[in-house]
């Protein structure tokens, strides 16, 4: 694992190889997005039961997935960064942080503007909006923790550390959520027990969620460009990439 | 014996120091020089294993600090605070210490009396002065039997007297085989023969100019 | 005497020539319950129905704002760099250290709680039930938020930063601690959620330390 990765721990070889992922991971993510989006906006048949409004569901549910995603990703690239002192995975976790607490708040906007013409009301307690709240919440910890640190390295290091804590609990949390919430039975509709969908409706809300992982990751590729360029101010590689575009 | 091998550290993309290599051999002292913000203190905590150096690694009779399974044992850091609680009396910081460390805590007691602590054994630390802080820091230097030892700055607040009981302490480690890496601005308590310089030049263009 | 029973020999110490070090976070817990009844009104119906929530929340919050000195002294002094220096496992010495904590915060909790059970209105048998769950889950508290303190030791003013990463932590064990309660209110068995607090609390011990020197090694950096 760790001679695999070794080439990679040099900054200027994953800035390349980066540039070269975020292209395909871009391109691909915006086509699949604007496909999938108008295809399920304005080509597939409206529900029977909830007519247009529930279209949302083709952002909904992909930022939803992917926020998880991005989390989970998150840790994974924190472990890296403990197991085999990798500060490029330390710098990934933070490059995906903000993404992902985007997505979390996307979720959570299309979740409410879904949730006033089915429940009446923009928020419910509802088992999922909660997990995704208390998701937000993570995310929005991990960041703190980052920019609370006058070192970069020492803050990108230290939220790493919160992001595997976070995954642990983050299964927990999404139970004993799922627990309380049947325990107060309250307004709940299960709108969102969607295995029952329609083929024609299915296929766009597949490709969003793949194009919508796919952008994460191209937003997250950029980000850590970003920072490579700025951490590395100081050396020639930095220079030359710079002169090179201008 | 102590070994380090090309060690560069960066702070906020300012290169402190770079390729700095060297080795301690038993009975011998490093002293760290450089003017100040040139990366002496982060040089001893690199040594000590708090912090990591961004290149190079550094060895214990020929393995990684990280790896080592006796450096720790080996090791007696005091660093730029003294570690002195100041609610605790200087026996009760002095316990705690050697308990961490595993040193002789049965005479704590007669220690303090040869740093001249003698009857401020139970008195807060905290209404102690300065130099009588640094001196319940510095009485580790007796209890402890690591042969490493690495100081920074160990005679900041330290009155004539006290300073030349360090020196003949400094001296008897280093007679028993001991190491030693300190920065200091009084170079002259180290015994000339046996110490090593090593000058920390500022890398910073800016600093230069 | 051994390194781990001089740890807490030594935070005894600090207690007791620091006595609002414990006091604060009691007085605190008893003000925030005192509210509420001021905030909804003192209908005793009322009070027993948000009285489990109340009392937790409060209990989150004080165990919180004490957690936030755990390391903070010895982070200023250089001590803790020494523990770090020190050749016994730091799991240890760190376990040591928040057993101090927990046996000097949440106990005393504990012993106040029929007080808070008194102003909120509760019942002899959701008392009972709040005793066990604070005795069972306030380990996972103190585990958990020593985390919280560790990562946030290097940070300047971290009082608002320590609650935003480890009040989500804490969602968990609110939410089967006041169940646990509100069942043994409606005389329901509640013996589940006491298990489950357990185990919480099983789990934080055995992981929290590893995560607390990870992070405290980065602090002192």
């Amino acid at each position: 694992m760790f001679k695999w990765l070794h080439p990679y721990a040099k900054s200027e070889n994953l800035y390349r190889l980066s540039g070269k992922f975020l292209f395909w991971f871009g391109w691909l993510g915006f086509i699949g997005a604007t496909v999938g989006t108008i295809w399920g906006l304005a080509f597939t048949p409206a529900d029977y039961q909830q007519g247009d409004s529930f279209r949302i569901i083709y952002l909904h549910v992909p930022t939803a997935m992917m926020s998880m995603s991005g989390y989970l990703g998150m840790a994974i690239a924190a472990f890296i960064g403990t197991v085999w002192q990798q500060r490029h995975a330390d710098m990934t976790v933070i490059a995906i942080a903000p993404v992902g607490a985007v997505y979390t708040f996307l979720a959570l906007f299309t979740g409410a503007v879904w949730g006033k013409p089915t429940w009446g009301t923009y928020w419910v307690w509802d088992a999922r909006l909660t997990s995704e709240l208390i998701l937000l919440f993570l995310y929005l910890g991990v960041i703190a923790l980052y920019y609370a640190y006058e070192d970069r390295r020492s803050g990108a290091r230290a939220a790493a550390i919160l992001a595997m804590v976070g995954v642990i609990n983050v299964p927990i949390i999404h139970y004993s959520v799922v627990w309380w919430n049947s325990l107060h039975q309250g307004a709940t509709v299960t709108v969102f027990e969607k295995p029952k969908m329609d083929t024609s409706m299915l296929w766009p809300l597949l490709i969003n969620i793949v194009a919508f992982g796919l952008l994460l990751g191209a937003f997250t590729l950029m980000r850590l460009r970003n920072d490579l360029l700025m951490k590395e101010g100081h050396r020639p590689w930095v220079k030359q990439v710079l002169e090179g575009k201008s | 014996m102590l070994e380090a091998r090309r060690l560069s550290l960066a702070r906020q993309s300012r290169q402190l120091f770079s390729d700095v290599s060297f080795s301690l051999e038993p009975g011998h002292a490093l002293l760290l020089q450089g003017r100040n913000g040139a990366g002496k203190t982060s040089m001893l905590r690199i040594l000590a294993g708090l912090a990591r150096p961004d290149e190079g690694q550094i060895c214990w009779n020929g393995t990684a600090i990280s790896q080592s399974d006796n450096y720790l044992q080996s090791l007696l850091y005091l660093g730029h605070h003294a570690a002195v609680n100041t609610e605790l009396s200087p026996t009760e910081n002095l316990r705690y210490l050697s308990a961490l460390h595993d040193d002789d805590s049965a005479s704590i007691d007669d220690i303090l009396c040869a740093v001249g602590l003698a009857g401020y054994e139970d008195v807060p630390a905290g209404q102690l002065s300065a130099g009588q802080q640094r001196r319940i820091a510095l009485s580790r230097l007796w209890l402890s039997n690591s042969p490493l030892w690495i100081l920074d700055e160990p005679l900041t607040a330290l009155d004539v007297k006290a300073v030349a009981g360090l020196e003949r302490r400094f001296k008897q480690h280093l007679d028993d085989g001991g190491m030693l890496i300190v920065t200091t601005h009084q170079p002259a308590i180290l015994p000339e023969s046996v110490t090593q310089r090593l000058e920390l030049a500022a890398l910073d263009p800016e600093a230069d100019s | 005497m051994s390194p781990w029973l001089e740890t807490m020999r030594r935070e005894t110490l600090l207690v007791m020539r620091k006595k609002s070090d414990v006091l604060n976070p009691l007085v605190f817990y008893l003000l925030v319950i005192s509210l509420f009844p001021l905030g909804v009104g003192p209908a005793p119906e009322t009070l027993a129905r948000i009285a489990p929530g109340v009392i937790w929340v409060a209990i989150l919050l004080s165990v919180m704002l004490s957690l936030e000195r755990l390391f903070r002294d010895d982070y200023r002094d250089g001590s803790l760099e020494q523990m770090l220096l020190s050749p016994h496992a730091g799991a240890g010495l760190v376990l040591a250290k928040i057993a101090s904590h927990w046996l000097m915060i949440c106990v005393p909790m504990l012993v106040l709680s029929p007080l808070a059970a008194l102003l909120m209105g509760v019942s002899l048998k959701a008392l009972v039930a709040m005793m066990l769950s604070l005795l069972v889950a306030t380990p996972a508290l103190s585990m958990i938020g020593a985390v919280g303190a560790a990562l946030t030791v290097g940070v300047g003013r971290s009082g608002v930063l320590l609650s935003l990463l480890i009040l989500p932590l804490f969602i968990p064990v609110l939410i089967f601690a006041t169940a646990a309660i509100d069942a043994a209110a409606m005389s329901l068995p509640y013996l589940g959620q006491l298990a489950l607090l357990a185990a919480f609390s099983v789990a934080a011990i055995t992981l929290a330390p590893f995560a607390v020197i990870a992070a405290l090694k980065i602090g002192v950096q």
